[in-house]
């Protein structure tokens, strides 16, 4: 073996402003496969139902909706009957409070690897947002199934959809970052973080459409980004217009987010092994 | 050999102050609160309750060689195996390396309970930097090295330790990057899985791979290292060939008066349940010294203090060589009626060591207590290599010549011409 031959590198105090290193994370893909694989395992394990509860879990909380608001209080649904209305922002809604509370507790949940092996701590938050992906599109086969039982018709609109998916993960991610990064230093965000989501929740056109939200209140709505991502892939789903402008401030949220989220990242990542 | 590793003047500095210890937000604020001055002056800074793990390291490393790092708890052999492997960055200074760094920090990192051994050992290799292709190349040596068997598909919750250790090393084992930190792994397994381990690291030096091989046991530092790296309180001490940092490092602490006496406000860690007072090694006549007959018998003298009742305690003492080798260790429930509890109270333990039981030489003497719970035992006190001693043999017309060995027992001879 000549190891004369290869290059030097230097470990030093780093004090780079590069965010996103995109050629290191391609160099351990591999690794961000195996992590995404063994959340997806780990988590089914010795559950009789295993990926079962993908679909179960949208489905039983479409049947509470359904109940309550669609037969009970009788909720507006924008035309499109209420089990398929709540169905597809309740897979939504389950892939982004999944995303968030798993990535977010994801670094501390990881010490023993954070404290013994090298890789890029992105790594971690990234692959249990990857994991929650992999279940949201088992769950979408669901919302395929139902869609045929309804008859909704398809339209271009459709196409839309994935680059819904992916805003959202983005916007997931961009969180997951955050609180991540954060809870390493401060336990509470970890405790916050479940009674956000739940507020998160009913702030969110999920169980009921935007047209519900009066008026003048809309543009206030809209600041949240879920607004946007959540009516769009209706829309895109029954062959609605879009909602450009809401749509517009997801986007633009979602990236700056995304951007603040990289640079608090960047910033503490060098530390987590010495204060997680 | 060219060079493929160079430390230029490592520091490493960690904070132990209020800033490492707000977990919570609300340690944070209320700090804030409380003293709004201080906090605007400190913030971002370094808080003044700091410690430097590391205070200017520097050495070089050479393709191939298997350099030991040794020294006490606190002596920065981890944070320095921790900036090589990158997990943690330096403060100050820089390390240079050649190659991809393999950081074997502990066996089995990544490995989850719930997943299959075959799955684990993936999921390990890919953590430790393996590629997929190259752990699919090398399974079933792997298997083979671990020796599990059937269990393979068997979730590794369900494994004994010993076999979790096993499969564990065997991933490590096979790694392939050109520069290994090894921190204290070895001493996993029975003593011939460990023998295994100790050919498996040396083999891979002589594929031109370099190892850093952190480990407190003396025996495999010595099998494995020409070289040893001494570090004291973050400094480098010695470093040189294996014999003389060994010799300095377990040479340090021991006195030579026969006697030692433990100061217990002088430690931060001073024990709480059972504390070892004093030690005497006595010679027939009852002085107290450090250079013993070996024509004749000689007592070892334990004072400890109990502070609290425990079901099952007992100290113990070790001899070891000058290199650190374990000779002979003897305690005081090998008596099973000095076997059990130990009420609150001053102990006064002693032992005799026959005549004619040691070669001469130099020995250590390490002094021991324990207690036993569940069948675990956990060490209460430990006095490491704290006396030195001398044994002469100045036996009276009977000198043939020095002799190898450590002992020097009289043996019976039978001898017939026929």
């Amino acid at each position: 073996m000549s190891t004369s031959e290869l290059p030097w590198s230097t470990i030093e105090r780093t004090n780079s402003w590069k965010i996103f290193d995109l050629s290191e994370l391609w160099a351990y893909r591999e690794l961000l496969f195996f992590l995404t694989w063994r959340d997806i395992r780990v988590r089914y394990k010795q559950a009789v139902l295993g990926m079962g509860w993908v679909v179960l879990q949208p489905l039983l909380m479409t049947l509470v909706f359904t109940v309550f608001l669609g037969v009970i209080v009788r909720v507006p649904s924008d035309n499109v009957p209420y089990p398929l209305f709540a169905y597809s922002g309740l897979l939504l809604w389950t892939f982004f409070s999944g995303a968030i509370s798993g990535s977010g507790n994801s670094l501390i949940g990881n010490t023993h690897l954070i404290t013994k092996v090298y890789f890029p701590r992105l790594l971690i938050p990234l692959a249990s947002i990857l994991a929650r992906m992999v279940d949201l599109l088992v769950a979408l086969i669901m919302l395929i199934g139902l869609m045929i039982y309804y008859r909704a018709g398809v339209s271009t609109g459709l196409l839309m959809a994935p680059l819904l998916i992916v805003l959202l993960a983005l916007l997931a991610l961009g969180l997951g970052m955050w609180t991540s990064a954060l809870n390493v230093k401060y336990r509470d965000v970890g405790l916050a973080l479940p009674v956000f989501i739940q507020l998160w929740m009913f702030v969110s056109p999920v169980v009921y459409p935007l047209t519900l939200v009066p008026e003048r209140w809309r543009l206030l709505y809209s600041l949240n980004p879920l607004v946007g991502i959540i009516e769009g892939f209706r829309a895109a789903l029954f062959g609605k217009s879009f909602n450009w402008p809401a749509l517009g401030i997801s986007t633009l949220v979602t990236l700056a987010l995304l951007l603040y989220a990289g640079f608090v990242f960047k910033r503490r990542e060098k530390t987590f092994a010495d204060i997680i | 050999m060219p060079t493929v590793i160079t430390a230029e003047n490592l520091r490493k500095r960690y904070q132990i102050g209020a800033d490492q210890s707000a977990k919570y937000l609300r340690d944070t604020l209320g700090g804030l609160l409380k003293s709004p001055l201080k906090q605007a002056r400190t913030n971002g800074k370094a808080d003044d309750r700091t410690i430097w793990a590391l205070k200017g390291v520097s050495f070089n490393v050479e393709q191939g060689e298997i350099v030991g790092l040794i020294g006490g708890n606190g002596a920065g052999k981890s944070t320095l195996l921790k900036i090589v492997s990158r997990i943690t960055e330096p403060t100050s200074g820089r390390v240079r390396v050649r190659g991809r760094v393999g950081s074997l920090l502990e066996v089995g990192t990544g490995f989850h309970p719930e997943l299959t051994g075959r799955e684990n050992i993936f999921l390990n290799g890919a953590v430790m930097g393996m590629k997929r292709s190259e752990i699919a190349r090398r399974f079933d040596e792997i298997v083979d090295f671990a020796n599990i068997g059937k269990l393979l598909d068997t979730p590794v919750k369900h494994f004994s330790s010993g076999m979790y250790m096993r499969l564990a090393f065997a991933v490590a084992a096979h790694l392939d990057q050109e520069i290994l930190l090894v921190d204290e792994v070895l001493a996993v397994g029975d003593v011939a899985f460990q023998q295994k381990c100790i050919k498996k690291v040396s083999n891979i030096s002589q594929t031109g791979r370099t190892v850093l091989f952190v480990s407190h046991n003396m025996e495999a530092i010595s099998q494995l290292c020409r070289r040893v790296i001494l570090l004291e309180a973050g400094n480098v001490i010695t470093d040189g060939p294996t014999e003389d940092t060994l010799r300095k490092y377990l040479w340090g602490k021991a006195q030579n008066s026969g006697e030692y006496v433990y100061q217990p406000d002088e430690d931060e860690n001073a024990p709480t349940e059972l504390l070892i007072r004093s030690v005497k090694i006595k010679n027939s006549n009852g002085d107290t010294t450090d250079s013993v007959d070996s024509r004749q018998p000689f007592s070892l003298e334990i004072e400890y203090e109990v502070f609290e009742r425990l079901p099952f305690a007992w100290v113990g003492f070790v001899i070891s060589s000058p290199n650190g080798v374990a000779l002979l260790c003897g305690i005081e429930a090998d008596n099973a009626e000095l076997a059990g509890p130990r009420e609150p109270g001053i102990y006064h333990a002693a032992t005799t060591i026959p005549a004619r039981f040691f070669n001469s030489g130099n020995y250590l003497l390490t002094v021991l207590g324990a207690k036993r719970i569940a069948g675990a035992y956990t060490i209460l006190h430990e006095l490491k290599n704290i006396l030195s001693f001398q044994i002469q043999l100045a036996e009276i017309g009977s000198d043939f010549g020095g002799r190898v060995g450590f002992m020097y027992p009289s043996l019976d001879w039978r001898v017939s011409r026929t």
